[in-house]
């Protein structure tokens, strides 16, 4: 909080005293007040930002969840697959997007395409090892019980896989936002995307940096909710902080 | 009359003999140990009991073979296995639940033993916030309530600490004596196989023969003082030396 507070005094002073013109660095201060001016152009073009990201974030972790389990079940689908997807993670997006763009026109299903694209992957990679995750003994125990791979499925694999999905769910989350303002970028009719590209064209960095700053706020805002979206499926992390603050014998 | 007989059970894995060849019986409400060093194959034994692997001769229960269905057995594994998630009393119904048993029953089944466990008023808790001592009696408890014919215990005190292992043995002990399950112990815990048993079965290393069976004919309940004490430790003494002089003719030689 400091840092970031420092460097935004020390753009401020450069900015107002080196004069540099505002056309190239404008200061924090003419971004904000820009930002509130045009804050009706900025939500309106936030909106399909947003739809994007969650409906194409949506799709990838449906896509993975029951490729997942697939590959849970059946091991040689993971040789099978995985090198196409990992292939799949190595395409430049700046190739990629005003290909789909190309190909599925400037609605939403390229936007969401591309967002399940750059996040697909990391959620399945963190479901997949999840899973493996599972303690032995737990697994031994359960077929000693009679449970059979269904049920040792639901009782130990998927709970013991939630560490590892929150996690892919964090990084996936800030991918998923980049990767719909850069389909927006290829072509849309509306969204932070294309909203930074003609300001851009039009000379105005200031309001670039204005949907810059949006784009950062909807990525932390997301990254929030999947902190508290943890905390709320996993009470027992909580309560083995609080043991390991008091000390854990009792 | 026993319940468990194996007869010249044998099992490899990958061209590798693990049990060479182990022939033993647990009687009704009998307490056994099988006792030998660490990666003798005894963890094996019970992966052959709970049908996770398959190996050659005979497993008989009640006389009737073995099959991979018949569910004789409550399996407590080396580590506690507890779920993280799932809090202690949701731990401990876990068999019933598996067995089909509706949660709401199982709970109601399970509740009433928490105090003689010595966890009453932990039912809420998650498995991290008990004690080492505590997370066994709990996996001890969901293994009990399965009320499965036989209990097998995998080295059930191995990870806890000196004192706590003691403690538990001595817990464990009194338990046995109200209840009498019938139950097959793996260690390699000489004290605590002497200590609880009502016979221990010797194993040599891998591949693992059963080298000498000992009663154990301490009175119950068992002390830690006077003359059993005494008993207990020339007993002690007379198994280490079994186990580690396996070939006494070695010591003679020049």
């Amino acid at each position: 909080m400091i840092s970031a507070g420092l460097l935004l005094l020390a753009w401020e002073l450069y900015a107002t005293y080196s004069g540099i013109r505002a056309t190239i660095l404008p200061a924090p201060s003419r971004v904000f007040e820009q930002a509130m001016l045009n804050r009706e152009a900025l939500a309106d073009n936030a909106v399909p930002t947003i739809r994007a990201t969650l409906l194409g974030f949506a799709c990838s972790l449906s896509a993975a969840f029951v490729l997942s389990m697939l590959v849970d079940f059946f091991q040689p689908l993971r040789r099978a697959l995985f090198p196409v997807f990992i292939v799949s993670q190595t395409l430049p997006l700046v190739a990629v997007a005003p290909l789909v763009v190309l190909w599925f026109g400037f609605g939403l299903a390229p936007k969401i395409m591309l967002v399940a694209l750059v996040t697909f992957f990391p959620m399945l990679v963190a479901l997949v090892e999840g899973y493996e995750a599972t303690e032995a003994e737990i697994g031994q125990m359960l077929r000693a019980m009679g449970a059979g791979r269904w049920r040792i499925f639901l009782l130990a694999r998927l709970p013991s896989a939630l560490p590892y999905f929150f996690a892919g769910l964090r990084i996936s989350i800030t991918y998923a936002v980049v990767g719909a303002i850069f389909a927006e970028y290829a072509g849309a009719a509306k969204g932070l995307g294309i909203y930074m590209l003609n300001a851009k064209n039009n000379f105005r960095p200031d309001l670039v940096l204005a949907a810059v700053g949006v784009s950062a706020a909807l990525t932390l805002v997301l990254f929030g909710l999947t902190v508290l979206l943890q905390r709320l499926a996993m009470p027992w992390e909580r309560a083995d902080r609080e043991t390991a603050g008091k000390g854990a014998w009792r | 009359m026993s319940r468990l007989e194996l007869r010249h059970v044998h099992k490899a894995f990958g061209g590798l003999d693990v049990l060479a060849d182990i022939s033993l019986s647990v009687g009704a409400g009998e307490f056994v140990s099988i006792l030998g060093p660490s990666g003798a194959g005894k963890s094996t034994l019970f992966q052959l009991l709970t049908g996770a692997e398959h190996g050659e001769g005979e497993m008989l229960f009640d006389g009737a073979r073995l099959d991979d269905h018949g569910r004789h057995f409550a399996f407590m594994p080396q580590r506690d296995a507890l779920m993280p998630w799932r809090r202690i009393l949701d731990n401990t119904t876990l068999g019933l639940e598996v067995q089909g048993m509706r949660r709401q029953a199982a709970r109601a089944r399970v509740a009433p033993l928490f105090a003689e466990f010595g966890l009453a008023g932990f039912e809420r808790h998650f498995p991290a916030q008990l004690s080492g001592g505590m997370r066994q009696r709990a996996a001890l408890l969901r293994t009990v309530v399965q009320e499965r014919d036989m209990l097998l215990l995998d080295e059930p005190f191995g990870a806890l600490d000196a004192l706590t292992r003691t403690a538990m043995q001595r817990w464990l002990e009194q338990m046995w004596r109200h209840h009498r399950w019938t139950a097959l112990l793996i260690t390699h815990d000489v004290r605590e196989a002497v200590f609880l048993s009502d016979r221990i079965y010797v194993l040599s290393a891998r591949p693992a023969r059963i080298v000498r069976e000992i009663k154990v004919p301490l009175p119950r309940p068992r002390s830690l003082g006077g003359d059993a004490a005494r008993q207990a430790s020339a007993l002690e003494a007379e198994i280490l030396d079994i186990i580690l002089n396996p070939n006494p003719s070695k010591r003679t030689r020049p």
